[in-house]
């Protein structure tokens, strides 16, 4: 969110999406200031995320299976590596590695 | 974007379906509810990560799919009118009516125009005071407060020329619909979370205690998709049947309240058929009494409708989850999104759209033995 009006008795406010900037109806979620992340569906903003909880979910799924993976023998290591070569892909779009992996 | 990328984490997804592959130990179907949910699993192969017996059925959350055939007919017939602007979300517009679609009447002269909000129709109406604007309200409770603010505004502006053809469809009467049916064999179901970004999620624990199948609120990125089913499979596994919620950054139990209030005040509960599914009792919303004036079936009075679909067509079957696109006949063939015969085809988030855009050519018995196929080789 980056900046905040009213327009024809609306909360309206500039939003922007990675690099478009669009006006959307803020009437539905009076508690978004500038800087907030929202979800925005069809011009209106209608969930603001939160922030904290995004980050602490993250931080689960990251820890999730590491402890089995520094659990298995060397041989059960090897094992998944031969069919799973970890991706370095950063957003996972390369999912092939992964589809193959677990087939 | 920040708080998207993150969530598509390619070794994390791996580390997620290794944990589902060890939690399940017998063959479960469960339900993804929206088709955004549908295209996200297509896009990232979230299925074939999946173990084997864990099967994904697409449900009937694609609100262009699911409009009733009646009612794109009558969207035709009124923008075809002169005199009216005829606005709606771009992917109406492809969807095929009896006889033609948006498009055509566009072709054919009519004033049809893609907006990006119902706001921007009211303005239009503004703008264009000696024509009739008639905005095309489709869509699940996440579009519905869009829909209902545009004419609360158009009320209180004294806005006279606007007016909403509405097909508002609710997800928990499809659910309820779903689970009745007595072929059905899904056993547990991804909630879709956009749609309880609005609504919250209190309307589901009565439905997961009544037909004792598990529910998890779920996102739309592979990590999110996956977290849903391997909570879900967790609860199966337990013989659980309980409402999670893995989508947590964006939906509250208790929802949006402020959109909640104004579609109360907006819409009302009714009836609505389901293209492909037929009628579901109290399954929409439609104008309350004191918005009925902005309703474009009460404006227009269009009558002698005969409505008929494509006998090729199997999409019902592929809205109920009966069979998965690739397995109808025309798939592909006499149906394309360039070409389409049926809804599901046209949309964005329509499955047989999501098959084909992402090249999912064959059924899934094909896909198995295919896999199978393979996997004797490496062996050898």
């Amino acid at each position: 969110m980056e900046e905040i009006l009213t327009e024809g008795g609306l909360r309206v406010g500039w939003v922007d999406f990675g690099g478009i900037r669009k006006k959307v109806c803020l009437d539905y979620v009076p508690e978004v200031v500038v800087g907030d992340y929202t979800i925005v569906h069809v011009g209106f903003a209608l969930s603001k995320i939160d922030e904290e909880t995004a980050l602490q979910t993250l931080e689960d799924f990251r820890a999730m299976g590491v402890l089995d993976q520094e659990l298995e023998s060397e041989e059960e290591a090897f094992a998944r590596a031969a069919v799973a070569p970890q991706s370095s892909c950063p957003d996972g779009s390369c999912s092939t590695g992964v589809q193959k992996a677990v087939h | 974007m920040k708080y998207l990328t993150e969530f598509r984490n390619g070794e994390i997804a791996q580390r997620m379906a290794r944990e589902i592959h060890s939690v399940a130990t017998r063959p479960w179907k469960i339900m993804e509810v929206c088709g955004g949910q549908t295209h996200s699993i297509i896009k990232n192969g979230i299925d074939q990560m999946l173990p084997a017996g864990i099967e994904m059925i697409h449900g009937p959350g694609c609100p262009v799919c699911v409009t009733p055939l009646e009612l794109i007919d009558k969207a035709l017939a009124i923008a075809a009118q002169p005199d009216v602007i005829f606005c709606s979300f771009g992917d109406m517009l492809r969807v095929p009516g009896t006889e033609g679609d948006l498009f055509q009447v566009k072709g054919a002269g009519g004033d049809v125009r893609v907006v990006y909000s119902p706001l921007d129709a009211v303005e239009l109406a503004v703008k264009n005071p000696g024509k009739q604007i008639v905005f095309f309200g489709v869509g699940f409770e996440t579009t519905a407060p869009a829909n209902a603010m545009s004419v609360a505004v158009a009320k209180r502006r004294g806005i006279k020329n606007f007016s909403l053809l509405v097909s508002h469809v609710l997800v928990p009467p499809a659910i309820s619909a779903i689970l009745d049916s007595p072929g059905n064999t899904v056993q547990g179901f991804l909630l879709a979370g956009h749609v309880c970004s609005v609504m919250g999620y209190w309307e589901y624990p009565p439905l997961a205690a009544k037909y004792k199948v598990p529910m998890v609120v779920t996102g739309f990125e592979p990590l999110d998709l996956l977290d849903g089913i391997r909570r879900t499979v967790i609860q199966l596994e337990a013989g659980r049947h309980e409402v999670e919620n893995a989508y947590e950054r964006i939906v509250t139990f208790e929802g949006n309240r402020p959109a909640q209030k104004l579609l109360a005040e907006v819409f009302e509960v009714t009836d609505r058929a389901w293209r492909g599914i037929g009628m579901i009792p109290k399954s929409g919303w439609r104008l309350s009494a004191d918005y009925r004036a902005f309703d474009a079936e009460e404006r227009f009075h269009i009558t002698g409708i005969h409505t008929e679909e494509s006998p090729l067509c199997h999409s019902g079957d592929v809205l109920r989850g009966v069979i998965k696109p690739a397995q109808c006949p025309a798939f592909g063939k006499e149906c394309t999104p360039r070409h389409p015969l049926g809804a599901t085809m046209v949309s964005s988030e329509g499955a047989c759209a999501a098959y084909f855009n992402y090249g999912r050519f064959l059924s899934a018995e094909e896909l198995a033995s295919a896999g199978s196929a393979l996997s004797g080789v490496t062996n050898e």
